[in-house]
């Protein structure tokens, strides 16, 4: 199926809200009708067709072509389909999304995948903060679907988290898993300070001694987990996560956060 | 029609419809998943005294159970959704929750779903996790030899149970011998389960009984210990004979299953001591399923 493409005609200096892009929205419309789909920019409406130069169709994929970091909340409440971005998203991407595919070449802003319910967040750069968190005043974050993130993840990511899972292929910024009420959340590389801070229930699976844990987490001691190998091999498909399988369900494990429901868990390979 | 020697009997057996399950139980190795799997399905011989009918339908080698360790698969029937429904929750309970090293997964997709982790989860005492993988609930409930891991529910699925053959020889022995070769073969078919002990049925029934309490009694046309005795369906030279039942998920695997059972037994054929090969019904009124014997083996 060919792709609908938005190349963005030149660098932003204010913040474009794309959510009125998603593929079921753009369905079958032609060039000329989506060109005067009117987005915001800044304070002001502008036709997209003054932003970005389009070609093709309406179609279930559709591929952004940005190297500028303005263009937030694409792919914003989704509920199928595929957006490949090719360069950098802004922030929110994936915001409260329900089901389809993005892919981002480049790195994002913060909130990818806030609040977001199902589908897949794939991104072969780098997320801001609140990667998976909750959108601003909600009491509940990512709730379902899956982030792959190959880069770094900025702070808090997995804050306030209550269901899916997020791979982090690099490092993870201070708080990881900050208040994460359930779901998921693995990463590779080194993660920061205070990691599992307000945890409730929920697991971080690392592979490496974080700079800091609260006080309140208690040694848990060595433990052969068989929910384990369940768990890395549902990462078959996703390179480099998928070798976490090879290190068996021997991990490491720390309880906490005890100053709040201290039913969460820290798994050190 | 004669096979080998061996008369099969223009009749049918007659099966009726019933709901099944599929749980696959996995250990540190296969022993003890072996032992979970017949512990749990322990006293399931007939729905009538055991609330559901369960066997060990096969083990499975390391890399095709969910959490890579070597495992079994049991199938258990009952009456009813509930009823079966009741009776795993009872037997996984107490018999895999308990035994060493398990982890339970569904082994089976439907749309009807009964509860597996669901309700074991409250052994947990609050400190129980629940994962969703990829989709599916598991229950991770802490035990004292670490975590018993269990999926949150298993699907239901319409099925048949009671499938039978007779076989009539002329010694207890050569009846034994026939059927234990019968049971060999069937048990390498999928699908299916002889949920009666080794397989083999000593004491078919007929319905009803001159006492008022009892639904069933023994089935005196087939008792040799009875011939003159009784209206016979037995030669005189019948000296024994043994009842195979068969429940399977669909009426094509119980029939497969009759087949290649029958083949089995006529392989020792009049040679053996093995007479005839019958079949219990009870006039076609009761069971939905009927499985004509020369059907069967045309």
């Amino acid at each position: 199926m060919s792709y609908l493409t938005l190349k963005l005609r030149e660098r932003l200096s204010q913040r474009v809200d794309m959510s009125p892009f998603l593929p079921e929205a753009l369905a079958g419309k032609q060039a000329d009708e989506i060109a005067r789909i009117p987005l915001w920019l800044g304070n002001r409406k502008v036709d997209s067709g003054e932003l970005f130069a389009i070609d093709g169709k309406g179609s279930e994929q559709i591929l952004i072509q940005s190297e500028c970091d303005c263009l937030d909340r694409i792919g914003a409440n989704m509920t199928g389909g595929n957006i490949r971005i090719e360069g950098n998203a802004g922030a929110y991407l994936g915001c409260g999304m329900r089901s389809g595919v993005i892919q981002v070449s480049g790195n994002l802003g913060v909130g990818g995948g806030c609040a977001m319910s199902g589908g897949t967040l794939i991104i072969e750069g780098n997320a801001g903060d609140f990667l998976g968190g909750a959108i601003t005043g909600e009491r509940q974050g990512m709730r379902g679907g899956t982030i792959v993130l190959k880069g770094n993840a900025g702070h808090r990511a997995g804050d306030l988290m209550r269901r899916g899972t997020i791979l982090i292929g690099g490092a993870c910024g201070d708080y990881c898993g900050s208040r994460m009420v359930a779901g998921s959340v693995v990463v590779l590389g080194q993660c920061g300070f205070q990691t599992g801070m307000g945890m409730r229930r929920g697991t971080l699976i690392l592979t490496q001694q974080p700079n800091s844990m609260p006080a309140t987490f208690n040694d848990n001691g060595r433990q052969d987990l068989n929910f384990l190998p369940l768990l890395t091999q549902s990462f078959k498909d996703h390179a480099p996560f998928s070798k976490l399988r090879d290190r068996g369900s021997q991990v490491h494990r720390w309880l906490g956060d005890l100053s709040c429901d201290g039913k969460g868990e820290i798994l050190i390979y | 029609m004669i096979i080998n020697g061996t008369e099969i009997e223009e009749t049918f057996a007659e099966a009726f419809g019933m709901s099944a399950t599929r749980v696959i139980i996995t250990a540190i190795n296969l022993h003890w998943a072996r032992v979970a799997g017949e512990t749990m399905t322990g006293f399931a011989t007939s729905v009538i005294g055991c609330g559901v009918e369960a066997g060990i339908e096969a083990e499975i080698a390391p890399d095709a159970t969910p959490d890579g360790r070597p495992g079994v698969s049991v199938l258990l029937f009952g009456m009813s959704g509930k009823a079966l429904a009741k009776q795993l929750e009872t037997r996984v309970g107490q018999c895999v929750l308990t035994c060493p090293t398990t982890a339970l997964f569904a082994g089976i997709d439907g749309e009807k779903q009964i509860p597996l982790g669901k309700n074991l989860r409250f052994f947990g005492d609050g400190y129980q996790i629940s994962k969703q993988i990829a989709g599916t609930r598991y229950w991770r409930i802490p035990v004292m030899d670490g975590e018993f891991l269990c999926e949150e529910t298993v699907a239901r699925v319409p099925a048949v149970g009671g499938g039978n053959f007779l076989v009539l020889a002329d010694t207890q022995q050569q009846a034994l011998i026939a059927c234990e070769k019968a049971i060999e073969a069937m048990k390498k078919l999928p699908n299916v389960i002889m949920p009666f002990p080794g397989g083999i049925v000593r004491s078919g029934s007929k319905v009803g009984s001159k006492y008022k309490a009892l639904m069933a009694s023994t089935n005196d046309a087939y008792c040799p210990s009875l011939r003159g005795l009784v209206k016979s369906n037995l030669d005189p030279q019948i000296g024994s004979v043994m009842e195979i039942v068969i429940n399977g998920l669909s009426d094509a695997d119980v029939a497969l299953a009759t087949r290649t059972g029958i083949n089995a037994v006529c392989e020792l054929g009049a040679a053996g001591g093995i007479r005839r090969i019958s079949a219990g019904n009870y006039g076609g009124k009761l069971g939905q399923f009927h499985f004509h014997l020369r059907e069967v083996m045309a």
